[in-house]
């Protein structure tokens, strides 16, 4: 008890120093947990895809697309449970900068195979008879204020015109990875449409949603599906959707990299500052720390002292930025919700902050304290006089 | 009378350790902060490099990008004879009609995936983008399955090397040439022949037309003719303007990412900055003492104090800047989001770059110094004196 008190009282005896030094632990903590937030929000697409469904598409690249033939095709080879199917659509709301992914699906099975999308059994039913209904992700309903049975225009970027639609489901997620932005509507409607205007672009599908009976078969049925469009025209790349999900982010890996290398760098930034200050503290209570040796307190007393102090600064600094966490991340992530639609603080960062600040505590010590046992009693004595 | 800045020197190489953690830190700060401008100015200049002022990209009305853009023959052959097309050396009109598609690769040494520009070409194309320069091989020959990959590719990505085959659409692709366009976008493309091409993806239209006008005052001209042709619908855009749009929200993405690292870091480094002058002030009340009883003004300290503050900081600015000219070494190759294709761009160090990099090194360790130093002036000379 009275050793705590000691590291307190140590601590907070240049006022001034040690609220700076914490400031800037916060903000440093601060930094690298919005950052590690960043970084687990780019992943959040894979944490929150499925094992147990396969994607399909066509193997060039996403801009080409499969005939819809293939649904069937697909539907008869063994393993496979559900087949769904639907298009990137790629329309703009009103203006560029209102983003949100929008995709044409088949409404029944696409919900099958999404369970984590979660609607009122009214809304689905509206979804499926309805074949201009939408169905779109709380927040970007709360976004653009849209309510059921309002209607919502989108203007087509790879389907040109200007396409209506009637909001008839805002879902929710079942979990709190869930993307809550995505807008789907009716695949008929799409096909429908094109049929009329540029019938050659009509009765065709960008990918396959396949989900499978057993999911430890994924590997097989990914492999069936491909070899039985073999040599075709359009050959056909399956994958798992988390692999799927991950080539996505794996071609913006060099942005990633970049930002893990940053909240490393505002690390090593801190400690030089905590380093600085205990290095400070240390040269300056020479004196005392002699006195303490003269009076029989062994080597590691002292180094338990200045490892204390160090832990005492660190970690209050440490404690304040994950509170504060918090409600940054709410505030950017509320800013950047076109960009990285699911932003959460996850127990792992909050890990990651505490080893963070336990590692910075420790090599701030180290040189100090190394200083101390060093010493020799007359001169750090001869120090002071 | 001044205090010679030797003072201030001095005072810092006396207490190594402390400048030593203190510089270190803002040379961190410095060095992030001169590499993102960098990355920018490397976007910006791969950027304004690609695009030609004098080339116009025509592309279908809101489609945003050639990738997503579709022109049948009609509208295309419509848009071929714009009388503002200038004309080459050999009597043709300037003009290319182009298909631009996505591939997938896989990155060299990975399984990694990337997606690639194929873009479907004519010789006029090469005409009128005259950075793309033959760098090793030769040109595909037309109504051939050859290709001409641009040198990022041909390091990048497997089957992109000269010699090397690629295959898609049930075909070999040889690679016969490798292109160097410079700091261009181009670099991340694969050129082949235009009819082949959309032969072999089934594709029957062109995704864009570019022209180059004979006179570029003739734009908007040439723009409303285009635009508001019932038989059209098209749209027209500088080549600049259009590769400037195409990484808007890149550059967007890379701005806010600058600046809110700056702001964070730099309040670090300040912090620290003032951790360390408040200690020197400090550990020198006595002799700060001394100084004004030998008849040194309060202006005298307070300059060498900030002096000796801003020193630190440009120790650290310029320890961050050399280690951020290495970075010129590297270049970055990402997925460009809003084109779904791959970009490549180095880190670009500029003038105004490193000079604003020291400068900003010289402001924060003002004001680190400031209040410390403040401080310093404003004490009296007799508790100076004492307190020694």
């Amino acid at each position: 008890m009275f050793l705590i008190k000691l590291l307190f009282r140590n601590a907070f005896r240049h006022k001034l120093r040690t609220a700076l030094t914490v400031l800037g632990i916060t903000i440093a903590i601060l930094a690298f947990g919005l950052l590690r937030t960043v970084v687990s929000a780019w992943y959040a697409g894979v944490e929150a895809s499925s094992a147990s469904r396969l994607v399909t598409r066509n193997a060039i690249s996403l801009v080409f697309l499969l005939p819809s033939s293939y649904r069937e095709k697909i539907g008869q080879i063994d393993g496979v449970k559900t087949v769904s199917w639907g298009n990137w659509f790629g329309g703009i709301y009103i203006d560029e900068k209102n983003f949100f992914p929008n995709f044409a699906v088949d409404p029944m099975t696409y919900l099958d195979l999404y369970p984590e999308y979660l609607l009122t059994p009214d809304e689905k039913k509206a979804f499926v008879h309805d074949r201009k209904a939408c169905v779109v992700g709380s927040l970007t309903a709360r976004k653009y204020g849209w309510k059921l049975g309002d209607t919502v225009t989108l203007k087509g970027t790879i389907f040109p015109g200007n396409w209506d639609f009637v909001v008839r489901g805002i879902y929710r997620g079942r979990d709190k990875g869930t993307d809550e932005s995505q807008f789907f509507f009716n695949w008929e409607y799409l096909n429908e449409s094109i049929k009329k205007t540029s019938p050659q672009r009509a009765e065709q599908i960008g990918f396959f949603i396949v989900g499978i009976k057993n999911p430890d078969r994924t590997a097989e049925v990914a492999e069936a599906i491909d070899r039985s469009f073999k040599n075709s025209i359009t050959e056909t790349l399956t994958e798992t959707e988390k692999a799927f999900q991950m080539g996505f982010v794996s071609m913006t890996e060099a942005i990633v990299i970049a930002i893990q290398l940053v909240s490393f760098v505002v690390i090593i930034i801190i400690m030089a500052v905590v380093a600085n200050t205990m290095a400070m503290s240390a040269r300056e209570r020479t004196g005392e720390y002699v006195v303490f040796k003269t009076l029989g307190f062994g080597s590691y007393h002292l180094v338990g002292l200045i490892f204390g102090e160090s832990f005492v600064i660190t970690l209050t600094g440490c404690i304040l930025g994950i509170l504060a966490t918090f409600p940054a991340a709410k505030a950017f992530g509320d800013a950047m919700s076109t960009f990285l639609p699911v932003f959460f603080v996850s127990p792992r960062t909050i890990y990651l902050d505490i080893l963070a600040s336990i590692i910075v505590a420790t090599s701030a010590a180290i040189i100090p304290a190394l200083r101390v046992t060093h010493i020799r009693v007359a001169e750090g004595l001869r120090k002071i006089a | 009378m001044k205090i010679p800045v030797a003072y201030s020197f001095r005072n810092l190489w006396t207490r190594r350790l402390t400048t030593i953690f203190t510089a270190s830190g803002m040379a961190l700060v410095v060095f992030v902060f001169a590499s993102i401008l960098m990355l920018a100015e490397g976007l910006r200049k791969t950027l304004i490099d690609t695009g030609s002022y004098y080339n116009v990209v025509v592309t279908r009305k809101a489609s945003g990008s050639e990738v997503q853009s579709s022109i049948d023959r009609l509208a295309a052959s419509v848009v071929e004879t714009q009388p503002e097309i200038a004309t080459g050396p050999d009597g043709r009109n300037l003009v290319a009609k182009e298909l631009v598609v996505l591939i997938n690769l896989q990155k060299r040494g990975s399984t990694k995936p990337g997606q690639v520009v194929i873009r479907g070409v004519t010789d006029t194309s090469l005409i009128m983008r005259p950075q793309v320069k033959i760098a090793e091989g030769r040109l595909p020959k037309p109504g051939s399955y050859e290709l001409l990959a641009g040198s990022s590719i041909a390091k990048r990505f497997q089957g992109g090397g000269r010699g090397e085959r690629l295959r898609f659409n049930n075909r070999e692709w040889t690679i016969v040439g490798v292109f160097d366009a410079g700091n261009t976008g181009f670099n991340s493309e694969i050129w082949g022949d235009v009819d082949q091409l959309m032969q072999a993806f089934r594709r029957p239209a062109y995704s864009s037309v570019i022209f180059r006008l004979s006179d570029s005052s003739e734009f908007s001209t040439a723009k409303a003719r285009i635009e508001e042709d019932p038989r059209l619908a098209l749209e027209a855009k500088r080549e600049t303007q259009y590769y400037a749009d195409q990484s808007a929200a890149m550059s967007k993405f890379l701005r806010i990412l600058g600046i809110s690292l700056t702001v964070i870091f730099s309040l670090g480094a300040i912090i620290g900055a003032m951790i360390t002058m408040y200690s020197a002030v400090a550990n020198r009340t006595s002799e700060i003492g001394t100084l004004r009883s030998l008849g040194f003004q309060r202006r005298n300290i307070l300059y060498a104090f900030i002096m000796e503050a801003m020193l630190l900081g440009f120790i650290g600015g310029c320890t961050g800047l050399f280690f951020a000219s290495f970075l010129q070494l590297f270049t970055i190759s990402t997925l460009n989001f809003q084109t779904f294709s791959e970009l490549a761009f180095s880190f670009t160090l500029t003038f105004p770059i490193a000079l604003n990099s020291l400068l900003f090194s010289l402001i924060m360790g003002f004001v680190g110094g400031v209040l410390p130093a403040v401080r310093a002036a404003h004490m009296n000379i007799v508790d100076a004196l004492r307190a020694g």
